[in-house]
């Protein structure tokens, strides 16, 4: 069997301040894999991710990366690790080529190699056109790419992608999970990503780890994830404002607008029904959606579960799509009813 | 990594540091010309002229090889200091730290790029005071030896200095408060043979008096201490300090938590 492409085991991290960042978690991720890593602010991704990529130094814990031992041999470890960080962490003055080719250089890579290399990767993500500017003077959905680009200048076998499309536009965001999808289907490599964007991992990942106050909750496929979800929420335009919330049997039901409501469908109900009792009271929907996506209402509920008694509820509810957290905001401030 | 990596990985980060400091040249090639020219017209030239010889020379010869090594050791350092802080300031220490690069090249290569600093502005000096003084040099490959040394020296000190600096004022503070006083009382502008014998001991426990003096004895062949004893602290203070900063980064000190 071949070795995972990340082995982590009992993974410990104490700050200085005593937080207790990781408590001894335990994660492989099979190469070739696309596998997110979601949890909660503050829950322990980037300080594990930040370990793997020797940002952070460890307490206690074992990690390999392709069968390395970063405790015996980092320096061969990292060849295998591309890092696309949270935050950029580029020379903002200096060229966007001069940071690739820097980057190459460190690992060993001459110029010569690194030109058509860097050359194809800016040509792939959008900056060629870019190269000779300041990287100060590119967007940001650019700087990210800039920053996905030096990742793969040395061709990692492992890219760890830590929130790579946050504050980046729709279009941006899905030309760059095809670029993500393009090279983890065709070179292999194994991507670890880390996203606020519950909708992003769901559509990406094929595995999936959920990390809660430092330790792995959930760690499981994407599919074998989806299944365990008791109830979906969906929302439904009306044709008409209604005056009152319909009573609809065995369903739970609230309103979010005059002319919107709030489907709550538990596994093994059938949509079917709903909709015969609605148009039996006059109702007509002329659409339909899910009010947020399947995973995130997977990831709000086994989160909110394990903080139940927890005032960490408020913090989670962070990661909830703006979309899905105006919403609630709307139920709770009274147009809904039950 | 191989040796031929490891060569590549450091050729890169010299070549950076290089490119940073000519890229801001009005910030730091500029400023330390037009500051020397200043000391060799106003203390060389007009008040010079009124003070007469010391030790046996005029006095604009005399300050030429202190202010020389005064411009590289300010140089050295602050280049590193300011270019490593950025460097963490900016996160851009990540690029190096998530690479596979051996510590000590990273170290080495602030080092070299100060070193390039600091003696590419002694070299703007020296050919500045050609108009003012007749420059001879009596111990050619003991000036050139000094002056590396020093100018390695400090570049170490300066990547100390911003390992340990959380904010840009702790990247001044050395050279405001510890660098330029122990320059200007290291016998830059006088002979600490003019001072009474306690100054002169007190003297003699700063380090740059050591430097400006074989460097000066380099020039001019004349010096107040032995030469081979400030060689020696040199190159003492080289290698441990040297060792302070490969551990300091080795642990991560300001840069990993």
């Amino acid at each position: 069997m071949a070795e995972p492409a990340l082995s982590i085991r009992g993974l410990t991290k104490v700050y200085g301040n005593g937080f207790h960042a990781l408590k001894g978690i335990d994660l492989d991720v099979a190469q070739g894999d696309f596998f997110a890593l979601l949890g909660p602010n503050g829950a322990g991704k980037s300080t594990t991710l930040g370990i793997v990529c020797s940002l952070v130094q460890k307490t206690a814990g074992k990690v390999s990366v392709f069968g390395v031992d970063i405790d015996r041999d980092f320096a061969r470890a990292k060849y295998h690790l591309g890092v696309v960080p949270q935050e950029f962490n580029f020379n903002q003055f200096e060229k966007v080529e001069d940071i690739i080719h820097a980057q190459a250089g460190y690992y060993g890579m001459s110029l010569r190699e690194a030109k058509p290399r860097a050359e194809q990767l800016l040509k792939d993500l959008g900056l060629w056109d870019k190269r000779k500017g300041s990287a100060r003077m590119l967007s940001g959905g650019m700087k990210r790419r800039l920053m996905i680009a030096r990742a793969l200048m040395h061709r990692p076998k492992l890219l760890i992608l830590d929130e790579p499309t946050a504050g980046v536009d729709i279009e941006l965001r899905r030309s760059m999970w095809d670029y993500m999808r393009r090279i983890n289907r065709e070179e292999g490599t194994t991507i670890i990503l880390t996203t606020h964007y519950l909708e992003e991992a769901e559509s990406l990942c094929r595995n999936i780890a959920i990390i809660n106050h430092g330790e792995i909750v959930q760690n499981t496929s994407v599919r074998e994830l989806l299944t365990q979800l008791n109830t979906e929420t969906f929302l439904l335009d009306l044709a008409r404002p209604i005056e009152a919330i319909p009573r609809l049997e065995g369903f739970e039901v609230h309103q979010v607008e005059n002319s919107q409501l709030a489907l709550s469908v538990k596994r093994g109900q059938k949509l079917n029904d709903a909709f015969t009792q609605l148009t039996e009271q006059g109702i007509s929907v002329v659409s339909m959606r899910n009010r947020a996506n399947r995973l995130e209402e997977m990831f709000v509920s086994m989160v909110e579960g394990a903080n139940a008694n927890n005032s960490r509820t408020r913090q989670v509810r962070e990661i909830d799509s703006d979309k899905a957290a105006a919403e609630t905001t709307t139920t709770n401030t009274g147009t809904g009813r039950h | 990594m191989d040796p031929k990596q490891i060569a590549t990985a450091l050729w890169t980060l010299v070549v950076k540091e290089i490119k940073r400091f000519t890229r801001i040249w009005p910030q730091t090639l500029l400023p330390p010309s037009i500051t020397m020219t200043m000391y060799f017209i106003i203390f060389g030239n007009l008040i010079g002229s009124r003070i007469g010889e010391m030790d046996g020379y005029t006095y604009m010869d005399f300050i030429v090889p202190g202010l020389i090594m005064m411009a590289v050791i300010t140089n050295s350092y602050s280049n590193v200091a300011s270019s490593f802080f950025s460097n963490k300031f900016q996160r851009s220490v990540e690029e190096m730290m998530v690479s596979p690069m051996p510590n000590w090249v990273i170290l080495t290569g602030f080092l070299l790029g100060g070193m390039a600093r600091g003696l590419g502005v002694g070299v703007i000096v020296t050919f500045v005071s050609l108009f003012f003084s007749r420059l001879e040099v009596v111990h050619p490959l003991l000036t050139i030896g000094v002056v590396v040394l020093t100018a390695g020296l400090f570049s170490i000190g300066g990547f100390i200095n911003a390992l340990l600096a959380d904010k840009f004022d702790d990247i001044s503070i050395v050279p405001t408060f510890v660098l330029t006083p122990l320059t200007y009382l290291g016998g830059v502008f006088y002979s600490i043979s003019l001072l009474p014998d306690f100054w002169q001991g007190v003297s003699m426990l700063n380090p740059i008096l050591y430097m400006v003096n074989v460097f000066r004895y380099g020039f001019l062949g004349v010096s107040d201490i032995p030469v081979e004893l400030a060689l020696a602290a040199i190159l003492a203070f080289i290698v441990v300090l040297f060792g302070v900063a490969l551990w300091m980064l080795e642990r991560g000190q300001g840069i990993r938590s």
